[in-house]
């Protein structure tokens, strides 16, 4: 489904990413782990399409197609789905008017009829049960004064509204506390299918305990020195990351 | 014939129709000396620094229409807020038009200036309010005293408050080739009493015309008084709106002032402290492109202790538009316990695009909280990223954002079917027709 192929990308002079190479199929979750500044977060906007770095070489492809010269919108268009670790607050513009305007552009790029409200109406209550949202809750501002663990278990809701094929978690642990970490875990694990495939960006291990990867890689100045099965993060918990290091400068 | 050569010798045709022995006749006179002494306004004056009338001024400006205009209700109907029953002062040309107009003095008055200024009955109130907090000083402003004789006159005795909104409305229709139309409207607001005022001034072909108006605004104790300002003009109007308040103790004014069209807009907003625990509350927001040029010069003097300001004024900025923001807050030495906050926030969408913001803070009293914020920037490009990720594209996505940021002020808007007219104008603005209603 993904296949990123000698992928360098640079932020000005900086060279943030030097020669990534990842396949990811149907069905698949990837988790990848690294250090601070290993470019982990780099690798997720440029998939998502951030045009502040410059892809200076290498590809991107999704489904067989390069998707590396497209829009932000066009690639969340065709299944590009990026959890933030920061969300952005948007005041006025509530949770749900924000999911109806994603979700029928969306539709609208792929040629299909808005959403009829009353489905809409459907489908909001049926993701927000799943993330065990209130209500009230998508009435508000999208993001403004949402605490961490809402504003991440609202990037999961829009996950689960979007039905991406790729989507791509980026610190979705940080700044939650056991429960939120277990119902968002709990949504992710609901929402995977054999159609689709996620890829979670993590420091720690800890989130791996619910989401359980196929496949870790070791994200380490802007290449993947390792790669491995689930019992590879439990090894870095252990070991930290100071192991991966000095190996590589061995 | 230069304008300020014609309006002189205009004056002296203008003094023939009306009473030269009443005490308003004074007024007027010493007005037009002030006026003849100042001229208008350039920019050598620090006030008027970054705006130029000059290219206006070489209309040849019509001051008294000739004809008489007629316009049908149908063809103006979506200037009214129509979808709710309101008062309606409306004038065509500067003309009084009884049938787009619903005046009542059924419990208030909401009528005529022209009744005000020539019925012996009113004439204890002019003598009290007419040009008392107006400036005596300021050219602009000295002009349209001069010539003051038509415009709104609203007065809500003690305890009342208005259910319907008041709607002032200045149409011109563009029979004349250039036009200079001189409102003067009179607001008085009794105790305890609660109003509601929408103020527009729209012309319905592309003729140049230039309006001058002067709105004085009393708010007695603990009177509400919510007054909007909607400017969304053609390309060829100009307008200098002069505006005065004057508060007593535990009054609150709210005036919210909606920029986004017309060719040149000034906006001298003036607020005048006469009692404790009051609040002045001026909000903006003004959104504009091509060469559209929008002035905030505004003035809060606290005078007394315990009163509170807040002003915040968003503005964004396209193509070659230009916006000015100059606000002053004055404290007097007895304003202690002053609260007064000033904030202006600007987005530039081009290059080319120029906001000169100033706050001006002059504190004589030394227990107050003042606090000024000016920021001039772009659009936040992770927000962008953060909607298009979601599959908004990016005009959409720029609405949203610009929408975001108007918000506190649209938020401050108390009529829902204006709120919902100003964000349509808004989202008419900025191009885009999203899947819900801004």
């Amino acid at each position: 489904m993904l296949s990123i192929k000698n992928l360098h990308a640079s932020i000005g002079d900086k060279e943030i990413l030097k020669g990534i190479n990842l396949e990811v199929k149907a069905g698949e979750i990837h988790a990848i782990m690294g250090p601070n500044g290993a470019g982990k977060s780099t690798l997720s906007a440029i998939i998502a399409g951030n045009e502040n770095y410059e892809v200076t070489e290498g590809e991107i492809f999704l489904d067989n197609e390069d998707i590396s010269e497209l829009a932000p919108e066009e690639r969340a268009h065709k299944g590009v789905f990026l959890s933030f670790q920061y969300p952005v607050e948007i005041p006025g513009v509530s949770v749900t008017n924000f999911m109806r305007t994603a979700i029928n552009e969306t539709r609208k790029a792929n040629k299909l009829e808005e959403m009829p409200a009353n489905e809409m109406l459907k489908v909001i209550r049926e993701k927000s049960e799943l993330l065990e949202i209130d209500r009230k809750f998508l009435s508000r501002s999208l993001n403004e004064g949402f605490s961490g663990g809402e504003k991440k278990r609202n990037e999961i809701f829009q996950m689960a509204m979007l039905e991406p094929k790729l989507a791509i978690l980026d610190e979705t642990d940080s700044g939650l506390d056991i429960d939120a970490l277990r119902i968002v875990a709990n949504g992710v694990n609901k929402l995977k299918s054999d159609k689709n495939a996620i890829i979670v960006i993590t420091h720690y291990q800890r989130l791996l305990d619910y989401i359980v990867p196929d496949f870790v890689h070791v994200l380490y100045n802007g290449r993947i020195v390792k790669s491995g099965d689930a019992s590879l993060a439990h090894e870095l918990e252990d070991k930290g990351y100071d192991w991966i290091k000095q190996e590589q400068e061995a | 014939m230069e304008l300020k050569e014609k309006l002189l010798s205009s004056f002296m045709a203008f003094e023939e129709q009306v009473d030269v022995h009443s005490e308003l006749h004074d007024v007027r006179t010493s007005a037009i000396k002030n006026f003849e002494d100042k001229g208008f306004p350039t920019k050598k004056e620090e006030s008027w620094k970054y705006t130029s009338l000059n290219a206006i001024l070489k209309n040849d400006f019509t001051v008294f229409p000739k004809n008489e205009s007629t316009i049908e209700f149908k063809d103006v109907k979506k200037y009214f807020i129509h979808e709710i029953d309101t008062y309606k002062v409306v004038f065509v040309d500067g003309v009084f038009s009884s049938h787009l107009s619903s005046t009542t003095h059924e419990g208030l008055d909401v009528c005529l200036m022209s009744s005000a200024l020539n019925k012996p009955k009113y004439k204890m109130i002019i003598d009290n309010y007419f040009n008392k907090i107006a400036s005596k000083d300021e050219s602009l402003t000295s002009l349209n005293t001069a010539f003051a004789n038509e415009g709104a006159y609203i007065n809500i005795p003690h305890k009342k408050v208005v259910h319907k909104p008041i709607e002032i409305m200045y149409f011109s229709t563009g029979n004349e080739a250039a036009l200079l139309v001189q409102p003067r409207n009179l607001i008085i607001v009794g105790e305890n009493s609660h109003v509601q005022i929408i103020e527009r001034h729209q012309s319905l072909n592309e003729n140049p015309v230039l309006t001058n108006s002067v709105t004085e605004i009393y708010a007695q104790k603990r009177a509400i008084v919510d007054y909007y300002k909607i400017q969304n003009d053609d390309q060829a109007a100009n307008l200098i709106d002069n505006t005065y308040v004057s508060q007593k103790q535990e009054s609150h004014v709210y005036v919210h002032t909606f920029s986004f069209g017309g060719n040149l807009t000034r906006n001298n907003l003036n607020f005048f402290h006469f009692g404790e625990r009051l609040t002045s509350t001026l909000n903006g927001i003004t959104i504009i492109g091509e060469k559209q040029h929008v002035d905030h010069y505004t003035l809060v003097n606290h005078a007394a202790p315990n009163c509170e300001s807040f002003q915040d004024y968003k503005g964004i900025f396209s193509d070659n538009s230009t916006g000015v923001f100059n606000g002053k807050v004055y404290v007097e030495k007895e304003a202690q316990k002053t609260n007064a906050f000033q904030k202006s926030n600007n987005i530039l969408l081009s290059d080319k695009a120029t906001i000169n913001a100033k706050p001006q803070l002059e504190i004589f009293a030394d227990d107050v909280k003042c606090s000024h914020g000016c920021t001039v920037g772009q659009l936040d490009e992770t927000a962008m990223f953060y909607m298009q990720s979601r599959g908004i594209p990016k005009k959409e996505a720029k609405a949203l954002l610009m929408y975001a940021f108007s918000n506190a002020v649209i938020e401050g808007i108390k009529i829902p079917e204006l709120k919902q007219r100003i964000t349509k104008i808004i989202a008419n603005k900025l191009g885009v027709k999203l899947g819900f209603d801004l």
